[in-house]
């Protein structure tokens, strides 16, 4: 049994708050300088251009990358040999998110209530995930989730029968109905099998691995590379104003599900996809 | 890229063509979701709005708080549509340019058409860029809704994209069009 007292969950919590919105991940950063490199559309190679010197400011100058600095979302590996001690690890994730949004200047973006409304003026609560794994080591990756983006996400209870091309066709008008608003390039999150809860869960999770890395499966890999290519000949290019660059990547991730569905959940990211991992 | 300053002319607007990439040099005023709908009771209520509104720009934008001896924090668009409900009974009183990201109603093209107003895109996520442009940054009015605030900004050669000219075209569809036609 590893003891770990939750005060290190906070702290850091607080500094991937901070960083994520300060440093874009490196498999993002490097597909966008490729596509600017491969864009033909004129406006979209401009704009890849601006956008490329976006994350350079937001790093230089310390600037957030974007100014929807997100509703935090965390996920946590917790090996089954750690005991937290010290206070609610619950609680402990809120305080690291109220003191990053504070002490880097972050935007405040969640609101108490989804009717009723009213700015929580610190940003929290995070939505948290835990899923139990072996060993003695906590992972934690923080990832805020503009909504720019979320408001494009669909999820659908697709039948059996419609295979693989119900998938491809459901994809696509996301994609599709998307259009410029999530901020185009987009990276597309996919999750396939499961119930429909965990579904949405394997898309959002989707999002969280490099787009430079495949899924595992070969079937798999290459349905997210097919997927990435039909999407790029859309035209919708970056923001929407034409050309080649409509998503950086695809990422899928499945699950077993039952005899009589096959659930589909595609979550939409853009080109500001944050996400920061430490281990403890 | 043209250099646009503002205020916007009737010759200025005129000129623009969607898909036409400016730099944009002036005052502009910020405001978002619940700017909009003070602005709009208080015109329901035949009171006057804050600011002058004759051939103003409105940014759509709800920025990161600045840092000591920052102008501005990150300051990216955020989504237009949500303003569209507001946008047209604006345009009427006199709004001539609108600062966003994304798709318009058929409703507020029809105003940009009407009252030969434009509607310009910024780079959606790329707050950082923005905020360079910003060069003072003062509040007006509303200061209670925190980052949805009406506030004054001089901007300096803003990246700006015609998205919707006065004319009613649209870079959403002819953008798109005109690539795959290259394509083909
Ligand atoms: S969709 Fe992404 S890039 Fe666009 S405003 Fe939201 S967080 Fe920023």
């Amino acid at each position: 049994m590893r003891e770990i007292n939750v005060e290190k969950i906070t702290d850091a919590i607080e500094n991937m708050c901070i960083e994520a919105n300060l440093y874009l991940p490196k498999d993002i950063k490097c597909a966008l300088i490729t596509s600017q490199k491969k864009e033909t559309g004129q406006i979209g190679k401009e704009i890849l251009g601006d956008i490329i010197e976006n994350f350079k400011i937001a790093e230089k100058s310390q600037i957030p990358i974007c100014q929807d600095t997100g509703m935090t979302c965390v996920f946590f590996e917790i090996g089954q040999d750690v005991h937290f001690v010290g206070g609610d690890l619950y609680q402990a994730v809120n305080e690291g998110v109220r003191r990053g949004y504070e002490k880097g200047y972050l935007r405040k973006s969640v609101v108490g209530d989804p009717v009723l409304r009213g700015n929580t003026g610190d940003n929290t609560p995070a939505v948290i995930y835990t899923d139990i794994v072996k060993g003695d080591k906590v992972k934690i990756t923080v990832a805020p989730k503009g909504f720019g983006s979320e408001n494009m996400s669909q999820i659908k209870m697709l039948k059996p029968s419609d295979g693989v091309k119900g998938i491809k066709d459901f994809v696509l008008k996301v994609v599709e109905e998307a259009g410029p608003n999530p901020c185009p390039p987009m990276v597309v999150g996919v999750g396939i099998g499961g119930t429909f809860d965990k579904c949405a869960l394997l898309a959002k999770k989707a999002l969280l691995r490099p787009i430079d890395t495949e899924n595992p499966q070969k079937y798999y890999a290459d349905l997210e590379n097919e997927l990435l290519e039909v999407i790029n000949k859309s035209g919708i290019g970056p923001q929407g104003f034409g050309g080649k660059t409509t998503a950086l990547g695809v990422n899928i991730e499945t699950m077993p599900t039952h005899i009589a569905g096959m659930p589909c959940a595609v979550n939409i990211s853009c080109h500001v996809t944050r996400h920061k991992t430490q281990v403890i | 890229m043209k250099k646009i300053m503002l205020p916007l002319t009737d010759e200025t607007v005129c000129s623009l063509k969607t898909g036409d990439r400016v730099l944009l040099s002036g005052y502009i005023y910020t405001s978002r979701d619940a700017g909009h709908k003070r602005m709009c009771e208080a015109l329901e209520k035949g009171e006057k709005l804050p600011f002058e509104i004759e051939n103003s720009v409105i940014y759509y934008v709800g920025p990161t708080p600045a840092k000591d001896g920052q102008i501005i924090g990150s300051a990216g668009p955020t989504t237009s549509g949500r303003m569209d409900k507001y946008a047209p009974v604006l345009m009427q009183k006199g709004l001539r340019g609108m600062i966003g990201k994304g798709e318009r109603s058929d409703q507020v093209v029809k105003a940009i058409k009407e009252y030969k107003c434009v509607y310009f895109g910024a780079i959606g996520g790329a707050g950082a860029l923005l905020s360079q442009c910003v060069k003072s940054n003062e509040s007006v009015a509303y200061e209670d809704l925190g980052a949805e605030a009406l506030r004054k900004l001089y901007v300096e050669d803003m990246p700006l994209t015609v998205i919707i000219d006065s004319f009613g075209n649209n870079i959403y569809e002819i953008g798109r069009e005109n690539y795959l036609k290259s394509k083909t």
